[in-house]
This record gives C-alpha cells, structure tokens and sequence, in this order.
C-alpha cells in the first residue's frame, strides 16, 4: 500500500451487488450494496497486549480509506449513500478485543466524515476465523436506525484471509434498503435525524 | 430463443499488494463478473439446448465490459482470463456448458483479438458454493506466471432453477511469481499456446 500507511495492507478487496429481481418480480431500480474490504496484518498476533491504541489508529484509517473506496464502487454522490455497516474476521494468532479496538473507537468518525451524514450507530459484527471465513456485514440506516426497510446483512469473505497473523477489516454500503421491503415500521420518508433512532 | 432473465449481478475486485515478498508498486487486480440467471432448462430433460448460447451472448458482452471498467478501464492492461458456471440442482452439467462459447465471445470481442483458449470450469451446486475459476494468459496458454485462479461464489446462489455465470480478468501474474517457465515476454503469439 502507498507510504505513510500506518496499516500493513496484504490486500484490498471491493464487491458489489446488485439485486434486479426476486420470485420473478422486478426490482427497479436494482437495489446495490457495496463493500470494500481490507487484509492487514495483525501486529499484535501471538502475544497479549495490554494497549490497542496502534490498532484503533489503523481503524480510523481505514474507516476512511474503506468507505471511500465502496461508494466508489457504487457510482453515486457519498451523501445518496442510505445504509452502512461494518465488521472484522481476527485470524487464529489474535484475539476479539482487537477486532473491536479497530471497529470502535476511531473508525466511525472518517466514516461519517466521508458520507457528510450518518446519525446512527455504525452497526457491526466481529469474529475470530480462519481463511475464508464468512462475514455477515450488518447493515442498518445511516441516519436512523429504526427505519425497518433498511435492515439487512451483506457476506463476504477472502479466501486466502485472514491467516493466523492477519485481520480482515470490511466496511459496507447501500444505495437502497432490502429488495421489496413490506414488512411496514418506519420509513426513510419518516426520518426526523436527530438522535440516529429514528 | 429464451429469455436471459437476470436476477442478480455480483463484481468482485481483489487488489493483491503482497503475499509475504516484496510490495508491488502497483498490484495486482483481479476481478470477476458474476450474473445469477434463471435456467430456462431446469427440471426437465430437453435434447435442444444449444438456442440458448446465443441468447447468452449479450450478457457475455456486458460482462466482459463491466470486467474491463472494474480493472480501470483500458483494455491494454489486460493480462489473463477464465470463465466459469454453477448450475443449480435442478439443471445440468450440461447447461454450464453453454457458457463456454458467449462467455469465451464475449472477452475476445471486448480484449480484440485474444489468442489463448479461455480456461474454464463447471459444477452442479447449491446456494453458496464456490468455484474456482481458472485463469491463464489471453494470447499465450503456455506462459506460466498468468496461471492463476480465482474463488468465487454467492451465498444465496445458484438455487435450484438458477444457473450462476462467472468472467474473471486479471492485470498480471501472480504477485510474487518466480516458478519459471515460459514467460510473457517470451510469447510467439501464433498459436494461442505459446
């Protein structure tokens, strides 16, 4: 990866989903999720270490760089992003607590910075797993977490990561709620935005 | 003639920068192009199938443009392919078969001219199963650095009347190939071997 980088980057990923029907009914316009997806190494693997800070240093950097390069892959204005998520697979030498010290204290912040938005709790998913392990992204409004159309959950995984030493890091975004949502609850047209619920 | 009715479209993009050796300047990009379409032959024996290639041309085309866009746009830079199928349970080895000639159409009509067979691979599966998609260099079979492969695979695909259609292109060879062989500067070009 480029210089200055404070996380060591094996490997960059980015997927994209477009959904255009379901039970032969046309979805229109195709609903789009994103997620791009970063293999770093673990620098903390095979040892227990009492502060994570280097690890949430990494998260907020990555929490830019991740961002920037979903709502890349889906075309459109960062502010027409509507749901997000975020998540990380710790390979067998680390632990869960350094998954969380990359996902929550800093990577937030360049997130919503990215997106000019983003009331709502970032929610996330975190696990300890060999190569290939799926990730479930968790997905939810990014401006107010009650709005029912906009639950939903993106996989991924690499299938070379990560190994014992590594961490996969993994950022999703929407354009759009489920495909044919109509199970009612608050809508994205209800949205007040002030305290991220609702 | 069968419409091609397209459920989902999937692109996955993978930018290798290292695997434990050196940094490269510039990494490696993989990609693939993955359409999950409705089998127009599930359940059912049919003897006539092969209609079906051309109506699949189309989607080859558009997928093999969306691989190129997704690698950064310039042709040039397109170094190695394969293509592969998963057929859902209630369809046939058969079926992905019909992939090899849109699919193999589509990548050479978009690369111009591409002389290498296109490395490919097929399976019966269910929801989630992945595929390994081989690949090699577009105009030289032979060279060895371009023999990759790529995994792929969609949780919630191919269900069972459903067929999974899977183009990767690659910018290069492996990140830290040094296994020998014949190499890309080496290409005669006549062939499609070496």
């Amino acid at each position: 990866m480029s210089e200055g980088t404070r996380a060591k980057i094996r490997k960059i990923l980015t997927f994209v989903e477009e959904i255009h029907s379901e039970m032969g009914r046309g979805v229109e316009p195709p609903t789009r999720r994103a997620a791009a997806v970063a293999v770093i190494e673990n620098p903390f693997a095979g040892k227990y270490v009492q502060d994570l800070s280097e690890l949430m240093d990494i998260g907020e950097e990555l929490g830019e760089l991740l961002t920037q390069r979903a709502v890349a892959c889906l075309g459109i204005p960062a502010t027409s992003v509507e749901s997000y998520g975020k998540a990380a697979a710790v390979g067998e030498d680390g632990e869960l607590e350094h998954a969380a010290a990359i996902l929550h204290p800093k990577l937030g912040a360049p997130v919503r910075r990215v997106l000019g938005k983003g009331a709502a709790l970032i929610p996330s998913a975190k696990k300890r797993g060999g190569m290939g392990v799926p990730l479930d992204i968790p997905l939810g409004h990014k401006d107010a977490a009650f709005v029912r159309s906009h639950f939903d959950a993106m996989e991924v995984r690499v299938p070379d990561a990560p190994r014992a030493g590594e961490i996969v890091v993994a950022i999703a975004v929407t354009d759009s709620g489920r495909p044919l949502a109509r199970i009612g609850g608050l809508t994205k047209e209800q949205i007040k935005g002030e305290d991220g619920l609702r | 003639m069968h419409e091609v009715k397209v459920r989902k479209m999937v692109t996955v993009v993978e930018y290798i920068y290292h695997e434990g050796g050196p940094v490269a300047e510039k990494p490696l990009r993989r990609a693939a192009a993955l359409a999950v379409i409705h089998n127009p032959f599930a359940g059912s024996f049919f003897l006539e199938i092969q209609d079906f290639m051309e109506d699949l041309k189309p989607l080859g085309l558009a997928m093999a443009n969306s691989l190129v866009s997704a690698l950064g746009g310039a042709v040039s830079e397109i170094e190695g392919y394969g293509k592969g199928a998963i057929v859902g349970a209630a369809g046939e080895l058969e079926h992905g078969a019909l992939w090899h000639a849109p699919g193999g159409y589509g990548m050479r009509e978009v690369l111009g001219g591409a002389k290498a067979i296109v490395a490919s691979t097929k399976k019966v599966g269910g929801p989630g199963t992945r595929l390994d998609v081989p690949i090699t260099h577009i105009n030289a079979s032979y060279v060895r650095s371009h023999f990759d492969s790529m995994e792929v695979g969609i949780a919630d695909s191919p269900r069972a009347d459903e067929i999974l259609l899977a183009l990767v292109m690659t910018s290069g060879p492996r990140i830290h190939n040094r296994a020998g062989g014949l190499a890309a500067s080496e290409i005669q070009g006549k062939d499609g071997l070496r």
